[in-house]
């Protein structure tokens, strides 16, 4: 052993180990030690100082120094057995027993010590090192769609599960498409339904004729001019109406229009397709009622409720359905003949219904929004609620 | 459309509370928005007044002793009409009235008025909520019973019904009477409607003839002579009012009660203005004037139609009489007139003088011709029973080419089932149109010939009777079934799944959609782009305020608009996107509807946090987020320095993909920010056309790649690089050197140690063969070809 294992000052029992293995040392500098006193150093003295200066380690780094100390290559337990050869067979067969039974012990403590260290320095890391872990975290990137967005997507999935497809359309429209081909033509009085926005053009004939649609309806006859039944869309996409703003008001806003035509489709599919559309969005257990209802390019027209799903229908005192216990939804209806014959379809081989509901609508019934000013005034505090 | 129910029972019973029935009738498509008590006073009585004498200590009051047949009480009373004998609304105390000074119902206490006790009150139609009227008391009919209670003598329900535009026939009492016995299995009375005729015939005393029949189906008169102008008997009066109209006389009263019960608009002349007892309807000619009974005079152009007498225009046709024979306190002679006009005609009219009339909102909705003698009878008939004369034997009557006949609609129950997916007997489709009052014979197998009854004019076609069938039934009895043809086929539209995509990717870098109104103004738009004055953004020609005009042609300007809103609340960051589409004007068509994202960074660049510093989002911030959704999209983009008037000089480069501009990325012009109000150090912002990065988007979006076998070596280079050129020129150059497989720009320093007009460029450059490792030598070989080049192409040296 050339160098100490503490710092500074020897502690006592490093002392104690230093005069053990210094004593040996002397007495066999001059002439090899005897069978008594080897055993003696290798049973005995040697075994227990280094045990006993061993416990007093505290650091791996002190404990790895011992164990060079006295396990290593160069160790004081090696070296004792390298200097044998003037022993007898016995003898020498006795004291590498005795130097064998050490080691085993050596090793043994040291793991022992080695896993009291190590727990030791985690049980004062826990205590000294605790991170206070009620601190917030590092703000991760946070970026949310619009609510009309979800509630769109919502909607038009719904219908994608029933094998719909899903269309746009221009926001700036035709008379022809937004009224004439949806049974509307120029003066009549339905027209006061729909308060239009002009766009200011004038065509060949002094006609005003392009204006900002106020239904997703226009799509009805754009799609079907565009191609043969079987048709199965929905279609997503802003309105515009000259009207004032309130609480449940916009003047621009969201639609989702819904088309289905074929051979043999009927009004009681309509109720069928509608009826899994509002389980899906509102709950399982959801009913639907209808009413008759009028739009030009429907007939039947109807206006579909739900049960209102807050009160479950009981109607009593609830503020979503107004006590009546139900909530109207959409409009919908099957395709006027008219419109068919418009596009070109032979109104007496094809059927077909449509539907219309507004989104915002449905997203303050689900998220229970008070006003739908909220939507498009684009007030981060209440944007990032989605 | 307000129906008083004490009107409606006039026609058919009504045993149903009116909660129900307004239930049955909105559920059959007229919808009732509210059902209106009038009553429920309590303590209110039919009075007479048997005494009025001064009060004592005060000028303005009067003391009336009241009888209410079992009492005699003595009242404090301060209208100016109060007059002995009268009958009138006696409010006892405990009444429940409205209290004009604290402006709600409280019940009547007993008070002390100037030292006298008053036992009640006598009451202004204010205070039983009967009108707004408050100047004086109401005075009762002298046969009004003395004693009832007023919630029986005047009390009554009013259905408010909010009208869809097809079912004119509601607009009427007795269309409401049909439609309640359809739905309560009712019988309607319709009205008494003959009289006696005597004197001379109309036919030989007014000459009328229609010029347009095109625009004029049918026209109708009678002549009533001798009548006595007057106020309205009370029952007559009190319809009116309940139903929203205010009495005039008691033949303009008439028309007005005949066109509630039936529909029909009527129009009464003073017979003796008519010139040469003419009439004739015809289009105006041109340059022709009318004073209409409002008083305007009003210029009249060819497609406007006119009554007409001899020589001037005296009635606008279905929308408004002339005051040139209007109808006044001293007409003796009466002409009625009940015609059928055309539609649209008559809505054009009335729109383009800006004349919405009673009489307006039945006709363009296109009255049946059959029920112009029926309501003229009617009305003459209530015309002498309450204004006296004498009717001129027989009425006018001109019927155009196109006829007075009922449409005719075939109905079968094979057409039911194909609508209706649901099968319905040929009996219940009968008990519903006898119902509803059509008429019908069966004309084969499960199938009917409909006569539609005059007050409906909105059944046509075979459809429409389907619909009366199924809204009588009831839309539950209808099964509820799924669509049992194959799901068609449906291909996604390209430019949805793109937007959607670069929106899910802007959310998931932290941006948050915001969605703005595409109308916005001229200035908002000039302040972010060039405009092209040739070519100006689209104007809405009736806009709704001013700063709504202009259909925009960016998204920039109003995500501005919501950073400059929104960056009072918070020091940020604010990462906003909007995807919508901007409208760019084309020559004689719809404009051009660009699919655009755009996107604005500013404020803190992290979450104020006390684990994050307080630097600020900026250009680089927007590129980096630019360059992620093109490298996810798969699109190659390259920068180009660009000049934008909304972007700050030297700050702003166009995104192109080969020579496909686009979009554009930068920090916005500092006259911008002050413009708009934004108060940030810089702002970023980009803005991408969606329908552009489609048509570079590669066919398939991703092929895999084999990971390479081999390591890779790395070298750092340390370029001296003139400050002409831009890092993606040198960035590309080595990237293009053989045996480069990446090379990152980690570093740009300028300044001490480095020559003045030169930039350090630190990369890290990573070596790789796909076939080998390569050896140290090859690698130095390579570098040493790397720096010749750049030193050749773009005078970049090695740093020293
Ligand atoms: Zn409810």
């Amino acid at each position: 052993m050339t160098e100490p294992i503490g710092q500074n000052n020897l502690s006592p029992e490093e002392e104690r180990a230093w005069a053990v293995i210094e004593q040996f040392e002397k007495q066999s500098a001059d002439s090899p030690p005897s069978f008594e006193v080897l055993l003696q150093y290798v049973a005995q003295d040697l075994r227990s100082t280094s045990v006993e200066l061993l416990t007093t380690l505290e650091s791996l780094d002190a404990v790895d120094k011992w164990r060079v100390a006295y396990l290593g290559r160069r160790g004081s337990l090696t070296t004792v057995l390298r200097g044998l050869s003037s022993l007898n067979v016995e003898d020498r067969r006795t004291i590498g027993a005795a130097a064998n039974d050490t080691k085993k012990t050596l090793e043994d403590r040291l793991e022992v010590r080695v896993r009291q260290i190590n727990e030791a320095a985690l049980a004062l890391s826990a205590s000294q090192d605790r991170l206070d872990v009620t601190l917030p975290g590092r703000p991760a990137l946070e970026g949310r769609l619009h609510p009309t967005t979800k509630i769109v997507r919502e909607i038009c999935d719904a219908f994608v599960a029933m094998g719909f497809g899903v269309v746009e359309g221009p926001e700036v429209e035709w008379d022809h498409y937004n009224f004439e081909m949806l049974n509307i033509p120029k003066g009549h009085p339905a027209r006061d339904m729909w308060n239009t926005l002009w766009v200011d053009y004038q065509d060949q004939s002094g006609e005003t004729p392009m204006l900002l649609r106020t239904h997703t309806s226009p799509m009805q006859a754009r799609i079907m001019e565009g191609r043969e039944p079987p048709i199965r869309v929905v279609v997503p996409g802003k309105c515009y109406r000259y009207e004032a703003t309130d609480a449940t008001h916009e003047w621009h806003f969201y639609q989702v229009e819904g088309l289905a035509v074929g051979e043999g489709i009927t009004f009681a599919d309509l109720k069928g397709t509608l009826f899994e559309f509002a389980r899906r969005m509102f709950g399982e257990e959801r009913q639907i009622r209808f009413r008759c209802d009028y739009f030009p390019f429907v007939e039947p027209g109807v206006d579909m409720s739900i049960d209102c799903f807050a009160c479950n229908g009981d109607g009593d005192g609830c503020r979503i359905c107004r006590d009546s216990g139900w909530i109207e939804i959409m409009g919908a209806g099957m395709i006027h003949p008219r419109v068919l014959e418009g596009v070109g379809y032979d109104s007496e081989r094809y059927t077909g219904f449509a539907f219309g509901m507004g989104p915002e609508r449905i997203a303050m019934l689900k998220y229970g929004i008070d006003d739908i000013r909220h939507f498009y005034a684009n007030d981060l505090r209440f944007l990032r609620q989605f | 459309m307000k129906v008083p129910l004490s009107w409606l029972k006039q026609y058919v019973d009504v045993d149903l509370p009116a909660k129900e029935l307004a239930h049955l009738l909105t559920m059959a498509g007229t919808e009732v928005g509210e059902v209106q008590v009038i009553g429920g006073w309590s303590e209110v009585f039919v009075g007479l007044v048997k005494d009025v004498r001064p009060h004592p200590n005060a000028d303005r009051l009067r003391l009336c002793v009241v009888s209410t047949g079992a009492e005699a009480m003595e009242v404090v009373c301060g209208a100016p009409n109060v007059a002995p004998s009268q009958k009138i609304c006696f409010a006892k105390v405990g009444a429940n009235i409205f209290d004009t000074h604290s402006g709600r119902y409280e019940i009547l206490e007993a008070a002390t008025i100037r030292g006298v006790e008053s036992q009640g009150m006598i009451c202004s139609a204010q205070e039983l909520g009967l009108g707004d009227d408050h100047s004086g008391i109401i005075v009762l009919p002298n046969d009004a019973p003395t004693g009832t209670l007023l919630d029986e003598y005047l009390g009554d329900t009013v259905l408010d019904l909010e009208l869809t535009p097809n079912r004119l026939d509601c607009l009427s009492v007795l269309g409401v009477a049909h439609e309640v016995a359809a739905l309560t299995g009712k019988k309607v009375r319709e009205p008494e409607s003959s009289y006696q005729e005597s004197g001379i015939p109309i036919a030989e005393q007014v000459k009328i003839s229609v010029a347009d029949p095109d625009l004029c189906r049918r026209y109708t008169a009678s002549l009533l002579q001798g009548v006595k102008i007057g106020p309205s008997p009370q029952w007559l009066q009190d319809r009116l009012t309940r139903a929203g109209l205010r009495p005039i006389n008691n033949v303009v009263d008439v028309t007005n009660f005949v066109m509630m019960e039936y529909n029909q608009p009527l129009h009464s002349f003073d017979y003796d203005l008519i010139k040469d007892a003419t009439v004739i309807v015809r289009r105006a000619r041109p340059g022709e004037t009318l004073t209409t009974l409002d008083g305007v005079v009003r210029k009249l152009n060819t497609e406007n139609l006119l009554i007409a007498d001899a020589n001037d225009p005296i009635g606008l046709a279905g929308v408004m009489g002339g005051a040139n024979s209007e109808i006044s306190n001293g007409t003796v002679n009466v002409l009625l007139e009940s015609a059928t006009f055309n539609g649209p005609n008559n809505r054009k009219t009335a729109q383009s003088m800006d004349l919405r009339t009673e009489a307006t909102l039945r006709f363009e909705k296109g009255l049946r011709p059959e029920l112009a003698p029926i309501a003229l009878r009617r009305a003459t008939g209530l015309i002498q029973e309450v204004a006296g004369g004498t009717v001129a034997p027989g009425i006018v009557d001109i019927v155009s080419s196109e006829g007075v006949d009922a449409p005719v609609v075939r109905l079968s129950v094979s057409t039911i089932k194909r609508m209706l997916g649901m099968e319905v007997k040929i009996e219940q489709a009968q008990e519903t149109m006898d119902a509803l009052g059509f008429t019908w014979e069966t004309t084969g197998e499960g199938e009917l010939k409909v006569t539609v009854p005059y007050w409906r004019n909105d059944v046509n076609i075979e459809e429409d009777l389907v619909e009366e069938v199924v809204r009588i039934i009831g839309y539950d009895s209808v099964p509820t079934t799924m669509i049992s043809s194959p799901i068609p086929v449906q291909q996604p539209v390209p430019i949805m799944q793109l937007r959607d995509q670069v929106r899910d990717l802007l959310a998931a870098s932290g941006f948050q959609e915001v969605i703005n109104y595409p109308l916005v103004t001229l200035e908002q738009l000039e302040q972010v782009e060039q405009l092209d004055p040739s070519t100006l953004p689209l104007r809405v020609a009736n806009p709704m305020s001013s700063d709504r005009e202009y259909l925009r042609t960016t998204l920039q300007a109003s995500l501005m608009a919501n950073l400059a809103s929104n960056q009072g609340n918070s020091a940020g960051p604010f990462r906003m996107f909007e995807a919508g589409r901007v409208f760019l004007p084309r020559e004689g068509d719809l404009p051009d509807e660009r699919e655009t994202v755009s996107a604005v960074l500013a404020g803190l660049r992290h979450e104020p946090s006390w684990l994050e510093d307080e630097s600020l989002l900026d250009f680089y911030d927007a590129k980096g987020v630019v360059e992620q959704v093109l490298d996810r999209l798969g699109v190659a983009a390259t920068y180009e320095p660009f000049d934008h008037p909304a972007f700050h000089p030297g700050r702003c480069a166009k995104i192109n993909a080969g020579d496909v501009a686009l979009g554009v990325v930068g920090e916005i012009h500092p006259s911008v920010m002050s413009r708009v109000g934004l108060e940030q150090p810089q702002v970023a912002a980009f803005e991408f056309d969606l329908d552009s990065i489609l048509s570079v988007l590669p066919e398939s979006r991703q092929q895999f790649e084999s990971l390479p076998r081999y390591p890779s070596a790395t070298r750092d280079l340390s370029l001296i690089v003139p400050a002409g050129v831009a890092a993606s020129q040198a960035t590309e150059l080595i990237l293009r050197h053989r045996g480069i497989d990446r090379a990152e720009l980690f570093d740009i320093y300028a300044g001490e140690n480095i020559a003045e007009g030169s930039k350090s460029l630190a990369f890290h450059v990573y070596f790789q063969a796909r076939d080998r490792t390569l050896t140290n030598e090859e690698v130095n070989r390579s570098l040493d070809g790397l720096l010749r080049t750049l030193e050749r192409e773009l005078n970049i040296t090695m740093r020293a």
